[in-house]
């Protein structure tokens, strides 16, 4: 059996979540809840789980984002991360969508919805046919535009309006590498390297995002255009 | 020479991904992707424009920077990074970036000041700083005068704009004029045919015995003088006459602060030395007072990684020790925080 060791970690919630797992199992992981650092947090956590599991970045066979969607912000320090990483070790790196590790972490064979903060009084959600399978999403709604009539995981946000929340609150970086792992064990090295792509890219529509593959590109997915108007004519100085 | 250590240098505190790699203060590559054009539209820098570009740009800049230089990214020998001030958003990135090459190589790393950087980069070009110097930074988003007694030790603020920086009165400025952004360029250009003499715009705080800046009532007068005078005004005049009443402030006040503080060496850093009638007063008036004008080629004036690396082989020279991989991006880092 080939050599696996993934490096993955995830920015895209308010958790700073890095991980190492070897194919069969998680060997250390690290997570932090802090919705503002985790430009400061997410280097230290991936040092920290490397000294737990005994193991040098020189070891690492491929590293994994969660690519959101997510707050920006936040969601690039991971992507830059891994793209970096990726590129100085020469090793692969993959992106994947951080509602897709939510729905892996918990390991449902039933349908249901993972919801996290999308801020602004909104949700990003997806909808899942089992742990492994997206069938919509993710998209970013208000609470009231979240489907309803199935289990909903992830942040406890506006349940009076979308019901009792369950499940795991956040990603966590186990799952995700897990979910990883389990991907590249199930495709030829020429497919592996095809799906780790280009080190830039993003996706920013709903659309560009539904038909994305599991593991794909370190690309964020933003599903939000930037806010910026374009200006008017000055405004007068003169009465 | 040759065993100089290789520094990497990685700029993002606002619209240009900048990499530069130095040996010791032998400038190897210089590289720059600009998000300019996607913000042009907006008439400013966008935020999350910015950040969203810097991402994208980093890996192909980087890799782009290490072929120009003909190095492997396993030769550098340390990264820099600008830790601020800018944009927080887009220092993010760049830091992001930054900590995680020097994790994957095992090199050290330096957070730095984007300011004091501005001022390191002329020893690319001009050879080692004189100790102490007197720096003047003009850009888009600042406006500072700075005495360096030594740029890997110590910078003093001197003053800084209380309102507006001045390149942000050039784009203001341009805007009323109907030119594009950024201004700086268009109305450097257009004030060749004008003449500076032909309106009396106001020179904020010329005359205040401070050595801070202000240039928002300059960008008012300017409006006002456009709308009252609309149809019959001549452009190129109202840009000599503007753009010489930002120069002259800036010049007169830096040379105050060199007699003040009897420095002979000036030295102006930014995107707005780029400016032609900057760069000639500067000269003229520093010729008058017997004092030495240092000016980086525009390329090093406006925001690049080339300016982080010489910082950073500055620190790496003096025996700074290295910063922690959990430093933040600061967006208002203050200038007597040189590194990290």
């Amino acid at each position: 059996m080939l050599f696996v060791l993934v490096l993955a970690f995830d920015t895209a919630t308010p958790a700073v979540t890095a991980a190492l797992h070897d194919g069969t199992r998680v060997l250390a992981e690290s997570t932090t809840v802090d919705a503002r650092r985790h430009g400061e947090l997410l280097a230290p956590a991936i040092e920290s789980v490397l000294t737990e599991a005994g193991a040098s970045l020189r070891e690492v066979t491929a590293v994994v984002a969660g690519a959101g969607p997510g707050p920006y912000t936040g969601l690039r320090v991971g992507l830059m991360t891994a793209r970096a990483l990726g590129s100085t070790l020469g090793i692969p790196a993959y992106g994947v969508c951080t509602l897709d590790a939510l729905a892996y972490a918990t390991g449902s064979s039933e349908p249901f919805v993972v919801v996290t903060d999308a801020r602004r009084k909104e949700l990003f959600w997806a909808r899942y046919g089992d742990a492994r399978t997206r069938l919509d999403g993710p998209r970013v709604a208000r609470p009231h535009d979240v489907p309803g009539g199935l289990p909903i995981v992830g942040i406890r946000l506006y349940e009076e309006i979308i019901g009792a929340v369950t499940g795991p609150e956040h990603p966590s970086a186990g799952a995700l590498a897990g979910l990883a792992a389990e991907q590249l064990a199930g495709l030829t090295p020429e497919q592996a390297a095809a799906a780790a792509g280009l080190p830039e890219g993003r996706i920013d529509s709903e659309e560009a995002a539904q038909g994305r593959a599991v593991l794909g590109p370190p690309a964020p997915i933003y599903l939000r255009r930037p806010d910026a108007q374009i200006p008017g004519a000055p405004k007068k100085v003169t009465a | 020479m040759a065993d100089q250590p290789i520094v990497l240098g990685i700029e993002t505190s606002c619209d240009e991904t900048g990499i530069g790699i130095v040996r010791g203060h032998t400038l190897l590559a210089d590289t720059i992707a600009s998000s300019m054009e996607e913000h042009a539209r907006f008439g400013g820098v966008v935020p999350e424009v910015a950040s969203r570009a810097h991402l994208d740009a980093m890996i192909p800049t980087v890799e782009s920077a290490l072929a120009k230089a003909g190095l492997r990214v396993t030769d550098i020998d340390a990264i820099a990074v600008t830790a601020g001030p800018g944009l927080a958003g887009a220092l993010l990135v760049g830091v992001a970036a930054a900590k995680a090459y020097a994790l994957g190589l095992g090199v050290p790393l330096y957070g730095v000041n984007h300011l004091a950087a501005h001022v390191a980069v002329d020893q690319l070009e001009h050879g080692p700083l004189p100790k102490p110097c007197l720096a003047m930074l003009v850009s888009g988003g600042h406006s500072s005068l700075l005495l360096v007694p030594d740029v890997a030790k110590e910078v003093i603020s001197l003053g800084s704009t209380v309102d507006d920086a001045a390149g942000e009165a050039f784009d203001k400025v341009a805007r009323v004029l109907g030119l594009p952004f950024p201004g700086g360029p268009h109305i450097d250009r257009a004030a060749r045919d004008g003449s500076g003499t032909a309106i009396a715009f106001p020179r904020g705080k010329a005359d205040d015995g401070t050595l801070d800046f202000s240039f928002s009532g300059l960008k008012t007068a300017v409006a006002r003088y456009v709308e009252k005078n609309g149809g019959s005004l001549s452009l190129p005049d109202v840009a000599a006459s503007f753009q010489e009443a930002v120069v002259d402030v800036l010049t007169r006040k830096a040379l105050a602060a060199c007699a003040k503080h009897d420095v002979h060496d000036l030295l102006i850093g930014g995107g707005v030395a780029a400016n032609s009638r900057l760069r000639a007063l500067a000269q003229e008036r520093c010729d008058a007072a017997g004092v030495r004008l240092r000016v980086p080629r525009p390329g090093l004036c406006t925001d690049n990684g080339a300016m982080v690396a010489a910082l950073g082989a500055n620190l790496l020279e003096a025996g700074v020790a290295p910063s922690q991989l959990t430093i933040p991006a600061d967006s208002s880092l203050p200038i007597t925080t040189i590194h990290v």
